[in-house]
């Protein structure tokens, strides 16, 4: 007999964010009134955060195969081949209403959650990046909330050990009551080691390790999964409390138990806590599971069952170990100083059950909890396309070099410095290109294999058209791990998006994934792991549509890989790819006109391709000798920046006469590459270009101490540094 | 060169600094655990790596400098054993009553990761002999307290006694209150003992000692170690 603690009622079921029909479903399930426990389960596993039911049909139609993949989206991250009996092993995943509600531990626990994904799965954590969304710079949360976030991931990671290498920050009013923390973690692990949820044997012990359980994080998950409003503040207590190290130690100590041969199963407690994990155990394994709770190690007393299957306490494990190994994992565990205990047990009987003072509290279908949740296809609208803006109807302006100066320091395209030097990103003495370039390169164990990582997406296009904008995303994170010499392998998509229920965010939703999986099929650049943020809205005002793309290249040497910064003077500067000057949603048409308007840049996945293969080429053989990829704010940002980077000029050539100046300078046509080469080699660079049938120009001369466009004022690299540094600094100081 | 890494729980530079010292000596260090109560024998350098001990939740280093092992290491530098402790190292070796004052939050009170530039400011300690006095080297910080401050007669005794042994300078040697990253009391970034054996410092030299990942300015403290070592065997 089920223990019931108290009365199931219709203010309750809601409370629990469960609808009507959800209801009705677990009522027939069962065959009776669920107890409190047991509703609390349901809620905990069937909120979209765990389950995943407005997304997943969609979800299944991004590609996620490829003959390097080891493991696809399903398990705790995705897992890659990099061969010498290598794998990687990275995920992105969303802290997005803790972050706003309580920012530093909002995004510390997210970065700690991703961190425990992947060590979860036998790898060692080797880098972090993240993507960053905050509200406009005037609204009055931002900068708290982004000293707070910033502080969290660097709070976490720097203790945790390990380098936060990349990442990306915007600004839009649009994330006013709602800032995105995207975190990504990446690790290697031996090929042969990869550990996994499913469990397997019955009667296996199941074991709980790492910290003890608390009353913090409860209905985290369900805060996940339903809007804000203003009361959403008062939400905090639902906010964990991250303990890096406690992480830390039980990173060491799953690492050694795993060497040690103890493991069968391993299942990180994340959202959902003991629920989650538990049932994600048996229903991957197709076994049933029985938890007595009175043996988890609690850290307060008269915790109820509900609250335990609830909490969200952080730097927990779930495992199956091999019993003749128990008493050898027990004592590492102990030598780490962390809570050992063997909560349960697997059964034949695909059944939930939960034990709590000699009362059964749950006894629930596993199946059904888990792998069978419900699934919803919600209707959906495609939005409209907009208009495509001609060049020429866009104000030109007053003076280039001011317009450039403008755009460096603009929220979004501004140095990001204040942030990145506030995360370790050195530990591990691995770190070949740090934060600051197109993607960040790092040596795997003692090389001469690099990793080469970045996160990309450009939000204002997929608001503006979530096919293009899905696509682009992807484009993008491709350019950049090409624009260091790598070949791209794989993405993890972190989609953050409003209110599923409502068609027109259901249409951005399905746009993005209609574009990534095109271009993801088209750059042969897989999606192995994922996570889907919905309901990310403020009293009905949703965020740009913003699916994070998280990406992962390999370099076979690093030493090859390239950098943004010219590498002397006298060098020919180069522009790989077709430039049409389009200003449709450029940072140009935003930052200097105040128009954020039309059709995003198109972009076409076979030039994408063929230019970028061409610039791997001439990286890989010698030839560039520095290479940016082209985005935001277009050619004459990203010469800028090319420039900042050494403190060397360049003299460019003039626009071509067919286009208006300014969308030359800062349109933000995709498939581009600005390339330097030593001047002799310029001529075969030329030859093969063109046999490749691959659009290169000669665009201009490094050299000198200034950027000089032809027919404006030269502009010195000093200055230009200046603008680029000084806007984050001194907004988060509270003088902008 | 025989060395041994102490590691606690929340150390985290353990590995680099292994790494650094396998790469430079030839020899794999000793991992010493906190709970042991002796030295491995036969080292000739202690090692007190970065990270964050005890999650720094106490005063940083207080709970490190408290344990079994550290006993060991006061004796072992009572007779003259040498000690490198670096950046958690260092705030370990402060509790531990190894070397004067203490190291308080960065100025700006935030965590900074950054390559800075230090004056080594003697060339005749077993630590820095691989420089020359007066060079200014490029190495990276990454610490959220690393601000040194000691009493007025202390840091006189110090500077007095030439113990300070790197400073945080300008690229071109200058004293620059703007290239002083953590507000440290006369820019100091490190500091030997009276005895001249235990260094403590809060940059990281052992992350800038492979060409092909950057810099190489910390390779000049390991090799005059291994040098002064392999010249005193």
């Amino acid at each position: 007999m089920i223990r019931n603690e108290s009365r199931i009622t219709p203010e309750l079921i809601a409370e629990h964010g469960l609808k009507a029909d959800e209801y009705d479903r677990i009522l027939k399930l069962i065959g009776r009134e669920p107890s409190l426990t047991e509703l609390g389960i349901f809620s905990a596993m069937w909120n979209e955060h765990c389950s995943y039911k407005s997304s997943k049909v969609h979800l299944r139609t991004l590609p996620t195969k490829g003959p390097w993949v080891i493991q696809g989206p399903g398990e705790n991250a995705g897992v890659i081949d990099i061969g010498d009996g290598l794998a990687c092993v990275f995920k992105m995943e969303s802290h997005n209403h803790p972050s706003y509600i309580e920012p530093y531990q909002g995004a510390a626990t997210g970065v700690g959650g991703i961190l425990r994904d992947v060590f979860t799965m036998g790898a060692r954590p080797i880098a972090c990046l993240n993507a960053l969304s905050f509200g406009a710079p005037s609204h009055p949360k931002t900068r708290h909330l982004v000293g707070g976030v910033v502080a969290g991931i660097g709070g976490y990671g720097n203790s945790f050990g390990v380098p936060t290498v990349g990442g990306s920050v915007r600004f839009h009013s649009r994330y006013d009551g709602n800032c995105l923390v995207n975190a990504m973690a990446v690790g290697i692990a031996r090929k042969d080691q990869i550990f996994y949820a499913a469990a397997s044997g019955v009667g296996m012990p199941i074991v709980y390790l790492g910290s003890k359980t608390g009353r913090d994080g409860i209905h985290g998950a369900s805060m996940a999964s339903a809007e804000f409003d203003e009361d959403s503040e008062g939400k905090r207590p639902t906010v964990q409390v991250g303990d890096p190290f406690s992480e830390k130690l039980l990173l060491e100590a799953c690492l050694e138990i795993m060497q040690k041969g103890c493991v069968i199963a391993i299942q990180d407690m994340g959202a959902a806590g003991l629920t989650c994990s538990a049932v994600e155990m048996g229903a991957k394994g197709d076994l049933g599971v029985t938890l007595d709770l009175d043996k988890v190690p609690c850290r307060e007393e008269g915790m109820s069952a509900y609250e335990m299957m609830l909490s969200e306490s952080q730097e927990r494990m779930l495992m199956v170990l091999k019993p003749e190994k128990e008493k050898e994992a027990e004592a590492i565990f102990r030598k780490w100083g962390l809570d050992f205990a063997v909560v349960g047990e697997t059964t034949p009987t695909k059944r939930f059950i939960v034990r709590h003072g000699g009362d059964v509290m749950a006894d629930l279908p596993i199946k059904e909890l888990g792998d069978q949740a419900p699934e919803y296809k919600r209707p959906f609208v495609t939005p409209a396309k907009p208009k495509e803006i001609d060049a020429e109807s866009v104000k030109a302006p007053v003076d280039i070099g001011e317009a450039l100066e403008k755009l460096l320091a603009a929220p979004d395209l501004c140095s990001k410095r204040w942030v990145w030097e506030q995360y370790d990103h050195v530990i591990l003495g691995n770190t070949v290109q740090r934060p600051g370039g197109d993607a960040a390169v790092v040596r795997i164990e003692d090389g001469p294999k690099g990793l080469a990582l970045t996160t990309d997406v450009t939000p204002r296009y997929c608001e503006a058209d979530p096919f293009e904008g899905g696509k682009q995303a992807v484009a993008e994170c491709w350019r950049n791990l090409t624009a260091v010499g790598a070949r791209p392998l794989a993405i993890t998509d972190n989609l953050n998006f409003g209110n599923p229920e409502r068609p027109e965010i259901m249409g951005q939703f399905v746009g993005c994934i209609r574009g990534i999986a095109e271009a993801c099929k088209a750059l042969d650049f897989p999606v192995v792991s994922g996570n889907v943020s919905l309901y990310n809205e403020t009293n009905g005002r949703a965020i740009l549509p913003t699916p994070s793309i998280g990406g992962v290249g390999l370099i076979d040497d690093f030493r090859a890989s390239a950098t943004l910064a010219f590498k002397g003077p006298d060098e020919t500067i180069l522009l790989v790819g077709e430039t049409t000057g389009w200003l449709g949603q450029s940072m140009y048409l935003r930052e200097i006109c105040g128009r954020e308007e039309g059709a995003p840049p198109p972009v076409d996945l076979t030039e994408e391709r063929e230019n970028g293969d061409f610039v791997r080429a001439l990286i890989l053989d010698g030839t560039a000798t520095a290479v940016h990829d082209l985005s935001d704010g277009g050619l004459l940002v990203g010469l800028a920046e090319m420039a900042i980077a050494s403190g060397i000029g360049a003299e460019l050539s003039a626009a071509p006469s067919d286009i208006p100046a300014h969308a030359h300078w800062f349109g933000e046509d995709q498939a581009r590459y600005l390339v330097t080469a030593r001047t002799p080699q310029v001529a075969a660079l030329l030859a093969r270009a063109r046999a490749a049938n691959v659009p290169v120009w000669t665009i201009g001369k490094t050299g000198g101490d200034t950027l000089t466009p032809p027919g404006a004022r030269p502009i010195l690299v000093t200055i230009l540094r200046e603008r680029f540094e000084a806007w984050l600094p001194a907004y988060m100081a509270g003088e902008q | 060169m025989k060395a041994a890494v102490l590691v606690f729980p929340g150390i985290n530079r353990e590995r680099d600094m292994a790494r650094t010292l396998r790469l430079i000596s030839g020899h794999e260090p000793a991992m010493v655990w906190h709970t042991d109560t002796d030295l491995p024998s036969g080292i000739d350098l202690v090692v007190i790596p970065g990270g964050f001990s005890y999650g720094d939740y106490l005063r940083c280093g207080a709970i490190a400098a408290r344990s079994p092992i550290m006993d060991a290491v006061r004796g072992y530098a009572a007779h003259g054993g040498l000690v490198l402790a670096v950046c958690n190292g260092f705030q370990i070796a402060c509790e531990a009553g190894l070397l004067p004052g203490v190291l308080m939050r960065n100025e700006r009170l935030k965590f900074i990761c950054r390559d800075i530039f230090l004056k080594v400011e003697r060339s005749d300690t077993a630590f820095t002999r691989g420089y020359n006095a007066g060079q200014v080297i490029r190495v990276p910080t990454a610490h959220g307290e690393g601000n040194y401050i000691a009493d007025a007669d202390t840091i006189a005794r110090l500077e007095g006694e030439g113990r300070v042994i790197f400073r945080y300078v300008a690229p071109d040697g200058a004293r620059d209150a703007a290239f002083n990253v953590n507000g440290s009391t006369n820019a100091i970034a490190g500091i030997i003992n009276d005895r001249g054996n235990v260094l403590g410092m809060m940059p990281h030299p052992e992350n800038h000692v492979e060409a092909a990942i950057g810099p190489t300015d910390g390779r000049g403290l390991f090799a005059g170690l291994v040098e002064a070592l392999d010249r005193a065997a």
